[in-house]
């Protein structure tokens, strides 16, 4: 039995995308479509073409800095579900860097708007890192709090102070010349940029920051067990509003692919929904970097072939893919799967009530909440 | 005479692993019956199938000489139990804290209130067509039923005051008084006095032995061979899962007991090396005064290098506020007012824990899991935590993991902690080696001052003797040790000097070889000196 | 004197009407809290419940069909949150999550397969709306619900779930019975909050038109250290500011032009971050909160 779990546990993700997909898709009958169908169609747009899969990694690329963002946090026992308001206010700040300081020649240039990128999501992450760790209000109402702020500030800024003077569009000047990054041609017309190469770079980051450094062991530390780490000498709160400034800062960055890599501006609403999207990538990549690149991919993939559904179908619309990603989460963290399908046939007992901490602990990369600490949403 | 309860072969195993194996036992009524054995001896297991916690895998239970359950109906729960008249009072109570006793002592059995006519709630008119889990409860007939027993049993408590605001010792009464008020007959207690003060012990016992006179049967679970001594009238020992031998207390003595729990002659008093040469002052504690659970009142003492001091108490007067305050005095608060913290000299009141550790001062904290490891986490991880910014395993931001890996890989051996292998993760570790990984880990950097808190804790017996070696060695070196314990015997063993607390109050001191047990227990209980 | 009290009386009144469907949220994260189990998908059952509040009064002509089909689509989420949450032990946040995007991909979804639109309902028109009911229904549950948890059996189980599920277990009550049954509950509250946010507060439902309250409402819950009374009060003060945030679009406050609507827009949501960093209610969660329980 116990190999059969460990089996279980390595491809868990692997089950739970199957799984998640598999129900997503049979939700489709109702629509009058049949599953097989949308998902030919679905896997048709998202690799069928040198364009389709531009565009899947178009979508990739932000998924990587969201889903590494929301990953960075769980490490830190937090749930940033803020990804969409830090990466937007990272994108403005992109946007606003590139058009005030229009005159900066390549390759400065997209240098200052990457760090303002990622000042503007990390400013947007120290606010809730720092509600948590001196205030102690939870950071998962926080975050979604400020989602809705920023998308009603980086609204103002975009229609009254940054305005395109060329456009009725909801979007901002473009930014100067010198800011944009090159394409990758070899995908069409596909907006696929360095970005991603930025992003396969923060994956590193990322894992070499978590893995190989005192920082990233206190961090890890922090979100295992925060009394024990407090009573090793770490400074939780410290650790804690560390952890939030780098992910926003990492969510920040998809300001990077949207505004220098396609659009040249600040458009509202670019995001559709990738912040949300990065919890999915980050938890089905259990929150470590290759996973959430592989992950990222997954998602990517999904968004792009779902885009095509609005046309393809009568009634089926890319809202599918919300469906599809919030049931794959669902298996994901399901945690007691096993024993669930277990416990049909005999009645495991333990005679340790461990069981809390264990079956917390064990859920894919979400914050392990030791038995007696925790803050409560 | 037919016994209370009887087992008849039980046996119980936990994914292969056996708890019990073929049990056979037996219970006279009315009498008080005391289970033995050490750590993992499966006593609880045991009153935990008696209690319905459990099912047994094969065996049988007979109450009053009729079987229980019957051979193809398997216990289903607890309520099975309770309504055979048995009882359960565990080590970990099971009450809700914001709620009151009255509610805590209802829970489960609110809806099995027999209004008399007399009685009847002003409610029940109109609620009589509710089902029963919406039907308001009938608090004044249970308030009634509970004067019964406090008039009968001796047994009393403030049914509103709120759990959380009430001592151990009262917690406890409740407790009792749950099972009184489900008319058990059978009361089993798991490690009853674990928590107690000696006075509460005493009145504990008290009361036992009333509701024996009242015909209850009463089933004891305990390592305390002492209190068997005293309180029961007959006992079985335990050991590895099955049933070694049965006595009579007034035909056997506290070593026999401990002979056959432990089975090799225990060595009851070890031997200490003499004391080094006291070096410096380690650590001063001035005019502490501090809120908390348990308020400390105006603390003053002092640890010399080499020795170490001993503070015996029972759990919950004041030691783990006082740890806490050594640990993390910037929380507390402490610069301002007179009271001050010297930690070789220095003051501390506003350091912090960082600060403190920096100053070469090791602590092994009083609950392992919560305070001293990452549970999920390797061994290797779990070594490093404290230790990441150290030097040779912090080397400008990064850690060097080829030191690291050798490191533990020496100190697993070192310390023999078992499997020897540093990426399990620690939670597989037993209780043991858990400690020994922390002492490994606090001795890394050979600490100048120990802070040891309940050091072997849920460790078993070899274990135990290791860890005691280790203190013992450190003080040697010069280290000055603060021991807090609440096993009296390790206290006498290790302390050169030993401070009684009760009540955030140091209540008494003493140097080694100069208390006995009985006198130690008495002034743990809060006795004044001239008892 | 008159003109001042006139306004006033309608903010009262625009209060109350306005934090219905936060009071309704509130209790229903309330019954799900106190007994253990944490309720971020309260948002995604209240917009299941307003979409299918507004379907089910649209084709059966009634508003109180429509709050009992509000109800039902809002119960059945609460059902799928419940068997991952408590019976598969996932991470309750996550979980949370997980089913509010799967209503928000839902509800667009199921509309646009019924209404050829995905972004909103067709309009109920007045008659087939609640005009004030929806308040005396949410005010009256709020004390039912004190009495229910001070005096009945039930809600005394509730409390322990919450506090020390061991406890309850070794009384002899089935401590995942409790839950899921103060899950569903719940579901049903959160469904009434939706409902009467697409069947009273405005006259249709439109994609994504809970906005945050359903997290507004467990701010509240947090705010009342989850206890009814105070919870439903802070429900609505921060229905004050949303009347405050309607009446001020387009009022001159300073200068010469008016506040931009944006800022005005946010301000319930700012209002939501400061009361949470008083940081009151943290150390009144019920102890259990959010660990799954396990059978020995």
């Amino acid at each position: 039995m116990k190999v059969g779990k460990r089996v279980f546990r390595f491809f868990q993700p692997v089950f739970s995308v199957i799984l998640g997909l598999g129900i997503g898709l049979l939700i489709t009958y109702a629509a009058g479509e049949s599953p097989w169908n949308v998902f030919q169609i679905m896997i048709k747009s998202a690799f069928g073409s040198r364009y389709d899969l531009g565009m899947t990694l178009f979508y990739t690329t932000p998924l990587i800095f969201t889903g590494l963002s929301v990953a960075v946090a769980f490490h830190a026992g937090l749930f940033n579900i803020g990804g969409e308001g830090q990466l937007e206010v990272g994108a403005l700040v992109t946007a606003a860097v590139g058009i005030c300081l229009a005159g900066v020649p390549f390759p400065l240039a997209p240098i200052l708007g990457i760090l303002g990128g990622f000042f503007g999501g990390a400013l947007w992450g120290a606010i809730p890192g720092w509600l948590r760790a001196r205030r102690g209000s939870h950071e998962v109402i926080n975050t979604i709090m400020l989602n809705f702020i920023s998308a009603g500030l980086c609204s103002w800024v975009t229609l009254y102070v940054l305005k395109n003077p060329d456009s009725q569009n909801p979007e901002t000047a473009s930014v100067g010349a010198g800011y944009l990054i090159p394409q990758l041609k070899f995908f069409g017309e596909a907006p696929v940029s360095v970005a991603i190469l930025l992003a396969l770079l923060a994956s590193v980051f990322v894992w070499f920051l978590l893995w190989k450094t005192s920082l990233g062991f206190e961090i890890r530390a922090v979100g295992q067990n925060e009394v024990a780490a407090k009573a090793a000498g770490i400074d939780v709160g410290k650790i804690r509003i560390l952890a939030m400034v780098i992910a926003g800062g990492l969510a920040g960055l998809v300001g990077v692919s949207e505004v220098l890599g396609y659009a040249g501006r600040f458009k509202i609403g670019l995001s559709p929904a990738y912040g949300f999207m990065g919890i999915a990538v980050a938890l089905l990549g259990r929150s470590r970097p290759l996973g959430v690149v592989a992950s990222a991919l997954l998602f990517g993939a999904l968004h792009k072939g779902t885009s095509d559904l609005d046309f393809e179908t009568e009634n089926v619309t890319r809202d599918l893919s919300l469906i599809l990603q919030a049931m794959v989460i669902l298996c994901v963290s399901a945690d007691g799967l096993w024993s669930f399908f277990g416990k049909r046939r005999k009645k495991p007992e333990s005679p340790q009530s461990q069981n809390v901490a264990g079956s917390l602990a064990s859920t894919a990369t979400a914050p392990a909440t030791s038995a007696k600490v925790k803050v409560t949403p | 005479m037919t016994p209370a309860v009887e087992f008849r072969g039980l046996s119980k195993a936990f994914k292969g692993v056996i708890a019990n194996a073929d049990l056979h036992l037996q219970v006279k009524k009315g009498t008080i019956h005391a289970i033995v054995g050490e750590n993992g001896a499966g006593k609880s297991t045991a009153m935990k199938i008696l209690y319905g916690t459990y099912q047994p895998d094969r065996g049988e239970i007979y109450l009053d000489g009729k079987l229980w359950g019957g051979r193809l109906k398997p216990w289903a729960s607890p309520s099975d139990a309770i309504q055979c008249g048995i009882g359960m009072v565990h080590q970990h109570f099971m009450l809700g804290g914001p709620m009151t006793a009255l509610e805590n002592i209802l829970l489960g059995a609110e809806l099995g209130i027999e209004s008399s006519p007399s009685t009847k709630s002003r409610w029940s008119r109109w609620t009589r067509f509710l089902p029963s889990f919406l039907r308001p409860i009938d608090y004044q007939a249970a308030r009634t039923k509970l004067d019964q027993i406090a008039i009968q049993y001796g047994m009393k408590v403030d049914l509103d005051a709120k759990i959380e605001d009430i001592s151990v010792g009262v917690q406890q009464r409740i407790e009792i008084l749950k099972l009184l008020y489900r008319d058990a007959g059978i009361l089993i207690l798991d490690e009853p006095t674990a928590v107690l003060t000696q006075q509460e012990t005493d009145e504990l016992f008290v009361n036992l032995k009333k509701l024996c006179q009242q015909g209850k049967t009463i089933l004891i679970i305990t390592h305390k061979l002492k209190e068997v001594m005293n309180l029961a009238s007959r006992v079985t020992i335990f050991r590895r899962g099955r049933v070694v031998a049965e006595r009579d207390i007034d035909q056997t003595s506290v070593e026999e007991l401990a002979t056959l729990m432990v089975g090799r002659q225990v060595n009851l008093q070890g031997t200490v090396p003499p004391r080094p040469r006291l070096g410096e002052l380690a650590l001063e504690v001035k005019d502490l005064s501090l809120g908390g659970r348990c308020p400390l009142r105006n603390l003053n003492f002092h640890v010399q290098g080499g020795e170490i001091l001993g503070i015996a108490g029972v759990e919950g007067n004041g030691q783990t506020e006082l740890i806490q305050a050594l640990i993390h005095p910037q929380d507390h608060a402490l610069g301002s007012g007179q009271c001050a913290i010297r930690f070789f000299g220095q003051d501390v009141s506003h350091f912090t824990t960082d600060q403190i550790r920096s100053l070469c001062v090791g602590i092994i904290p009083e609950d392992r899991h919560r305070e001293g490891l990452l549970l999920q986490k390797s061994v290797q991880d779990n070594f490093l935590l404290g230790l990441q910014r150290r030097p040779p395993f912090y080397n400008k931001g990064l850690i060097s993991t080829k030191k690291l890996n050798s490191e533990v890989r020496r100190v697993m051996d070192e310390y023999d902690i078992r499997p020897r292998s540093a990426a399990v993760p620690v939670s597989k570790l037993s209780g043991g080696n858990q400690q020994k990984l922390i002492i490994a880990r606090e001795f890394e950097f050979p600490p100048r001052f120990l802070i040891a808190a309940q050091p072997t804790r849920g460790v078993d017996v070899g274990a135990i003797e290791s860890i005691h070696t280790r203190l013992l060695d450190a003080r040697q070196k010069g280290c000055g040790i603060l021991l807090i314990s609440s096993e009296l015997d390790e206290i006498l063993a290790l302390s050169d000097r030993i401070l009684v607390m009760y009540e955030g109050n140091i209540v008494a001191e003493f140097q080694r070889g100069q208390v006995t047990e009985q006198v130690l227990g008495l002034r743990m209980g809060g006795a004044s000196a001239d008892v | 004197m008159i003109e001042l009290l006139v306004p006033v009386f309608q903010i009262i009144t625009s209060t109350f009407r306005v934090s219905t469907p936060l009071v309704f949220a509130a209790l229903g994260g309330m019954m799900s809290e106190r007994a253990g189990v944490i309720n971020i998908a309260l948002e995604g059952m209240m917009l299941l419940g307003a979409f299918g509040g507004s379907v089910v009064a649209l084709t059966l002509h009634s508003p109180l069909y429509g709050a009992l089909g509000a109800i039902v689509f809002s119960v059945v989420l609460a059902t799928v949150y419940g068997f991952f949450a408590i019976e598969l032990r996932a991470n309750q946040i996550v979980a949370g999550t997980a089913i509010n995007m799967l209503a928000a991909g839902l509800t667009p979804f199921l509309s646009k397969i019924l209404y050829e639109s995905s972004t909103s309902t067709p309009s109920l028109p007045l008659e087939l709306r609640f005009q004030s009911s929806p308040v005396w229904v949410a005010w009256g549950l709020v004390f039912l619900s004190w009495f229910w948890m001070k005096y009945t059996p039930s809600g005394l189980w509730v409390r322990f779930a919450g506090e020390n599920p061991e406890a309850l277990d070794s009384a002899g009550v089935r401590v995942k019975q409790v839950r899921w049954a103060a899950v569903l509950l719940s579901g049903l509250l959160a469904g009434l909050g939706g409902g009467s946010l697409s069947i009273f507060l405005s006259s249709s439902f439109s994609r994504n038109m809970t906005a945050g309250r359903g997290f507004m409402a467990l701010a509240a819950l947090i705010f009342g250290k989850w206890k009814p009374i105070p919870t439903a009060a802070a429900c609505l003060l921060f229905g004050f500011f949303d009347t405050l945030q309607i009446r001020l679009q387009g009022v001159v406050l300073w200068g010469d032009r008016p506040v931009p609507v944006q800022f005005i827009q946010i301000l319930p949501y700012i209002v939501t971050i400061f009361v949470l960093a008083g940081g009151v209610g943290q150390s009144k969660a019920p102890k259990a909160l959010g660990l799954p329980f396990v059978q020995d």
